[in-house]
């Protein structure tokens, strides 16, 4: 039973950690791409489409990395080239996502895929209880895991993530010692859209293999949420997707056992959690507090 | 907000698409608002399935035009007088939730015919009409009780509405009459469409020993769960056999065609009547898919149990009912529950070991 937990707890995690992930170097760079639900979506789509046509999860899945980018691309061009508003920028993009995947998935609704293939080490994958959790999943999950890994890495032990966190911190101190403020920008954008692209991807090949309008349902902005309740730090990240999605399976068994609490309530929960971490977030200091960055959401027009 | 700007933009282009044809003359136009995207492949597709079967039965006599996506609210209201006002006679309103709006505009458009699913205001030129899809329940509850091999059925709720309740019950009802040790679990995830939620409560109901599951909700997520796992399911609203095609015992498939074929020739010839049309098996407004994966001693069970659910034999509340508690329901329609009673179900038969949500 518990192997059969964890391992539905690592499926519902995934789309959330590859999602926020991409967005929390997005934000660290200083901009709020509200438009995370918008890409996944478009992302399952595609992702979704592709591989029905090519039979490859692998290709399914740069589908989805490369349509998530693309409509990154046209946020970054109209927040960063046009320095228009950044948060109704990004509801617009989740609109556009939302009828752009329905347009494009409509010929798929009904039809099968074969699903993302899992790890099948001899001898590893079967060993009791850690087994199926450590070496039989899918190329997502590891994905997802090496994702946070190298941001990690990349935000704190390397001068280009530096200078991206020192441009969501202050842009006019960066440009002004000459750092390409919306050269790094774009790049975080279009990253972002990219592993948006993935967790939708991973929606309609791996997590439910098949394709319905709609399907990602509101996950793109738990993401956002989990950003914020990870205070902008890649290993909070980690736990709080893992808290997100072990709190929504654990209320689904829950119910099945009959404990009686009502499902109202234990569907709350990861939400009730969320404002629980904001409010000790907000009195903790130094390395335990927030790493907001400071300039989040506001436009940067250098002058010429 | 998102919905309504979709709505908007859909509302726009399909009245330019209804308004750029010549309305020719005799030609019956017929408008149908949807609250889903005809590509759910669930509640709404089923609805689209029928119109077109519509327009394939009336051939050049009628012309239909859909709204999809329609938000519940002010914008159903907007949709559906944009309906009439382009010159629809009869329109078809396929949501609970588009009930008032419906209404009022029912009253402002007298020579317009209107027809609502599942809702229960009428007036002179509104009927309304719904499936009694608790007899499929019935029906399934009898199957899940003869192919479970452990005794435990999954069920996947979606709110717990009357409408799902009476469900719950049917089943358990059906299931009963086979297994009176049959236990149930209920999973209720709180949304009608969410493909991941429904997908991990079946993992969920799956691991905890059930080997059979029944949903109420819109994707063929459990479907597929069920496959990947070697159990069995039913599907919802269309046949989902696509998706399982070794674990879908049978599914509940909502047959819209007939009824409003009908509706739509009383329109064309002039007899058209405000109803109240609550159809079940008999009528084929409930259908149940091809009996699969199962033997043949079970496929003849179910086609009985059919058969006299359709000759009114068998009713599947049929007195006495025992609620959860032990206490005997009161009933109101002589043999069986009456339909107010079922229409309005919120407590659980005996059998059911979990406490209704708000009870």
């Amino acid at each position: 039973m518990l192997e059969a937990i964890t391992l539905a707890v690592i499926a519902a995690s995934t789309p959330l950690l590859l999602a926020a992930a991409g967005e929390l170097v997005v934000e660290r760079s200083g901009v709020l791409n509200l438009g995370v639900e918008g890409m996944m979506i478009v992302g399952a789509a595609c992702g979704f489409a592709a591989a029905y046509f090519t039979d490859s999860t692998l290709v399914g899945a740069l589908a989805g990395v490369l349509a998530g980018a693309l409509l990154a691309l046209v946020f970054a061009l109209l927040t960063l080239g046009l320095a228009v508003n950044q948060v109704a920028t990004g509801l617009a993009l989740t609109i556009l996502g939302i009828g752009l995947s329905g347009l494009i998935g409509a010929g798929f609704v009904g039809t099968r895929i074969t699903p993302a293939p899992q790890l099948a080490i001899p001898l590893l994958t079967g060993l009791p209880v850690i087994g199926r959790i450590l070496f039989g999943q899918d190329a997502f999950v590891y994905a997802s895991i090496a994702l946070v890994a190298g941001i990690w890495r990349f935000l704190y032990r390397s001068r280009a993530g530096l200078v991206l966190r020192a441009i969501g911190d202050n842009p006019g101190s960066a440009h002004a010692l000459g750092y390409p403020v919306l050269r790094v920008r774009s790049l975080a954008v279009l990253f972002g859209g990219a592993c948006a692209g993935l967790a939708g991807a991973y929606m309609s090949l791996a997590y439910t293999p098949f394709f319905v309008p709609g399907m990602t349902a509101g996950r793109g902005w738990i993401a956002l949420a989990l950003v914020v309740f990870a205070s902008w730090r890649p290993l909070r990240l980690v736990a709080g997707a893992y808290l997100f999605g072990a709190v929504s399976i654990l209320q689904l068994h829950a119910q099945g056992l009959g404990l009686g609490i009502p499902s109202q309530v234990m569907t709350s929960l990861p939400y009730l959690a969320t404002i629980v971490v904001l409010v000790l977030i907000s009195r903790a200091r130094g390395a335990a507090g927030s790493a907001a960055p400071a300039s989040l959401g506001t436009a940067f027009v250098p002058d010429r | 907000m998102r919905k309504s700007l979709i709505t908007f933009a859909v509302s726009a282009l399909a009245l330019a698409a209804a308004g750029s044809t010549a309305p020719a003359a005799e030609k019956l136009k017929i408008g149908f608002v949807y609250v889903g995207p005809v590509g759910d492949f669930g509640w709404s597709y089923q609805h689209d399935v029928a119109r077109q079967a519509l327009v394939k039965a009336l051939g050049d006599r009628a012309e239909t035009t859909y709204l999809e996506n329609v938000n519940e609210g002010p914008d159903a209201e907007r949709a559906t007088e944009q309906l009439a006002r382009a010159g629809n006679k009869l329109v078809f309103t396929t949501s609970f939730g588009f009930m008032d709006s419906t209404v009022k505009v029912a009253k402002k458009y007298p020579n317009v015919m209107f027809e609502h699913a599942t809702g229960f205001k009428r007036a002179p030129n509104l009927s309304t009409y719904s499936g009694r899809f608790y007899e499929g329940r019935y029906i399934q509850g009898v199957i899940a009780a003869r192919m479970s091999k452990k005794g435990v059925l999954g069920y996947i709720g979606s709110f717990p509405i009357p409408e799902v309740v009476s469900g719950i019950n049917a089943t358990m009802l059906g299931a009963r009459s086979v297994n009176p040790d049959i236990k149930v679990k209920i999973i209720w995830v709180n949304t009608w469409f969410d493909p991941g939620k429904e997908a991990d409560a079946a993992k969920a109901l799956a691991d905890q020993g059930a080997d059979v599951l029944m949903q109420h909700t819109d994707s063929a997520a459990a479907m597929q769960i069920a496959a990947q796992r070697g159990i069995f399911a039913f599907g919802q609203d269309s046949d989902m056999i696509k998706f399982g095609p070794k674990a879908q015992l049978t599914a509940i498939v909502n047959n819209w065609a007939p009824y409003y074929e009908k509706r739509a020739n009383e329109v064309l010839d002039g007899k058209w009547k405000s109803e109240d049309v609550w159809g079940g098996l008999k009528s084929e407004m409930v259908m149940m898919a091809p009996y699969t994966n199962m033997p043949d001693d079970v496929k003849a069970l179910a086609q009985k149990t059919e058969g006299a659910i359709k000759d009114g034999s068998l009713h599947p509340f049929r007195c006495p009912i025992v609620d959860q508690d032990g206490k005997t329901v009161e009933c109101k329609g002589s043999t069986h529950l009456d339909d107010g009673q079922i229409l309005s179900m919120n407590f659980y038969v005996k059998g059911v070991d979990d406490k209704l949500p708000g009870k």
